[in-house]
């Protein structure tokens, strides 16, 4: 579904991705860990191109997103992103925040757009919130927002960066709970995050970066149970 | 000085109905006001779009609509430079004797001059205002598939609208007061107005309080309002 090919990416002179090659199937949980600066947003920013690779390609779905004639606003429509500060509109509606992208982007009639919202908004528990403003809900309570706004889009890929990282603890169950049930509806996901028991119970596949590079990758079982490459080792047993 | 007061106000006032220059003088300051503001918050905006798209995504894009952006940015600074490096007087003036000599209405060369010269102040407020919307707001707009342009227009410049709104009615505020130069291109305005009354009658003290109460109380009522506007902005935040 998503092919990399030599990624690189580098700020300045600094190198932030050093020649990433990686392949990820229909239907993946792939999680991310790795210590901080280590490249994991900057890596699955690229996969819908809010940064843009210095050298090497990116297919989606056959499509070469690096390539500079393909409509990447087209491609974006398949990829559903959900950041660490949530970003919801502060000065739309949470309906409003749920409609605008497939209405703006004739992808449903209004009626058809509200429709859906209403059900994703039931599927997260929210659906009191709809006329309610972002500023008006806790933490957890944007984040499931978020998830549902990106759904909205009926995208066939989810990124999710460190999405749990700035909620207090005792919302961050809520936040994984839609998550697990998303992964459990057969969705792909890539995910950025620092809870290693999701990781666990969730990820078909933890790849392990570091320096910018993906230096290991395997099960759960493998990668949190026998870590072979010493820096995944060291890096483990500080989070654990 | 002060015991010949109620002769000296029907005086100023009453007699020749003079009072007619206050308050003509009064509408042509407000129309000027209104009309420049408008041009100015246009040309403002435009300015501050093209200016914050060229650096936003400089070195991201190319082509030709990249270059015909460099070239717009380039015109805008160059605007920018010359309008806020020149007395706002001197603009009037060039205008009036100079570039718009053939124009017949001089609200018209007013409006002109004072439209430029305020968009260019308007131009750096949502400048401002826009670099304040958290950068965060743009990209979920474009993880959404929404073009940089559609996510401008719907999400970034609602949010920088409101955040420099009080530095418009303060613009607003400023530009009201600087009206009074028209004069020098002859145009009848407030200050013109109590003038006008000053060198009929000889007396200067009531005609130019009456014109500056004037201009006080109107920048009185600006000035509550834009309280009023900061304070239900602050609510609306935490709704
Ligand atoms: N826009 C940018 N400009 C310059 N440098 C950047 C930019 N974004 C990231 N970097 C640098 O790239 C490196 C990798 O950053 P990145 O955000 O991908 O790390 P990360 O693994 O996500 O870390 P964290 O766990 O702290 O989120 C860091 O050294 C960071 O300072
Ligand atoms: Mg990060």
């Amino acid at each position: 579904m998503i092919n990399v090919n030599q990624l690189v990416k580098k700020f300045g002179s600094q190198l932030v991705l050093d020649n990433i090659s990686e392949h990820i199937e229909p239907g993946e949980k792939v999680v991310i860990i790795g210590p901080s600066g280590s490249g994991k947003s900057t890596f699955l920013r690229c996969l819908n191109l809010l940064e843009m690779p210095t050298s090497g390609d990116i297919i989606f779905d056959g499509q070469n997103i690096t390539d500079k004639n393909t409509d990447i606003n087209a491609v974006r429509q398949q990829m559903g992103m959900v950041f660490q500060h949530f970003n919801l509109f502060p000065h739309l509606s949470i309906m409003d925040n749920l409609t605008l992208a497939p209405v703006q982007l004739h992808r449903m009639s209004a009626a058809e757009a509200r429709e859906e919202a209403l059900r994703l908004l039931a599927m997260v528990n929210l659906s009191e919130k709809a006329d309610a403003y972002p500023g008006q809900l806790s933490g957890g309570q944007k984040q499931r927002i978020a998830i549902v706004r990106a759904l909205a889009m009926k995208p066939k890929v989810m990124l999710f960066d460190e999405p749990t990282s700035a909620l207090d603890p005792e919302m961050v169950g809520e936040v994984l709970g839609v998550m697990k049930g998303l992964a459990r509806e057969g969705m792909t996901m890539v995910v950025v995050t620092h809870e290693m028991g999701f990781a666990r119970e969730v990820a078909t596949r933890v790849l392990f970066m570091d320096e910018g590079k993906i230096m290991e990758q395997g099960t759960p079982e493998q990668i949190f149970g026998a870590p072979k490459n010493p820096r995944t080792k060291e890096f483990l047993s500080k989070v654990l | 000085m002060f015991n010949d007061l109620p002769q000296k106000f029907v005086q100023d006032f009453i007699e020749k109905e003079r009072w007619k220059y206050i308050t003509s003088g009064l509408k042509t300051t407000l129309l000027i006001t209104a009309l420049a503001v408008i041009v100015g918050v246009v040309i403002g905006a435009v300015i501050a779009v093209i200016r914050t798209s060229h650096d936003q995504l400089k070195g991201r894009k190319h082509g030709t609509g990249m270059v015909l952006l460099n070239v717009a940015d380039g015109i805008c600074r160059l605007y920018l430079t010359v309008i806020r490096g020149t007395p706002v007087l001197v603009q009037l003036l060039l205008l009036y004797f100079v570039f718009m000599v053939s124009c017949q209405s001089k609200v018209v060369v007013a409006v002109t001059a004072f439209g430029i010269n305020s968009g260019a102040y308007v131009a750096e407020i949502i400048r401002s205002g826009i670099m304040s919307v958290d950068i965060g707001q743009m990209e979920a707009g474009r993880s959404l598939g929404l073009s940089y342009t559609r996510t401008m227009r719907l999400i970034v410049l609602p949010q920088a609208f409101k955040n420099c709104l009080p530095s418009l009615v303060n613009e607003l505020i400023t530009l009201l007061k600087e009206t009074s130069i028209c004069g020098y291109i002859g145009l009848n305005e407030l200050t013109r107005g109590g003038d006008i009354i000053r060198s009929n009658t000889f007396d200067a003290m009531l005609p130019l309080l009456a014109v500056a109460a004037i201009y006080l109380v109107i920048v009185m009522f600006f000035t509550w309002l834009m309280g009023k506007l900061e304070r239900r902005l602050r609510e609306s935040d935490k709704r």
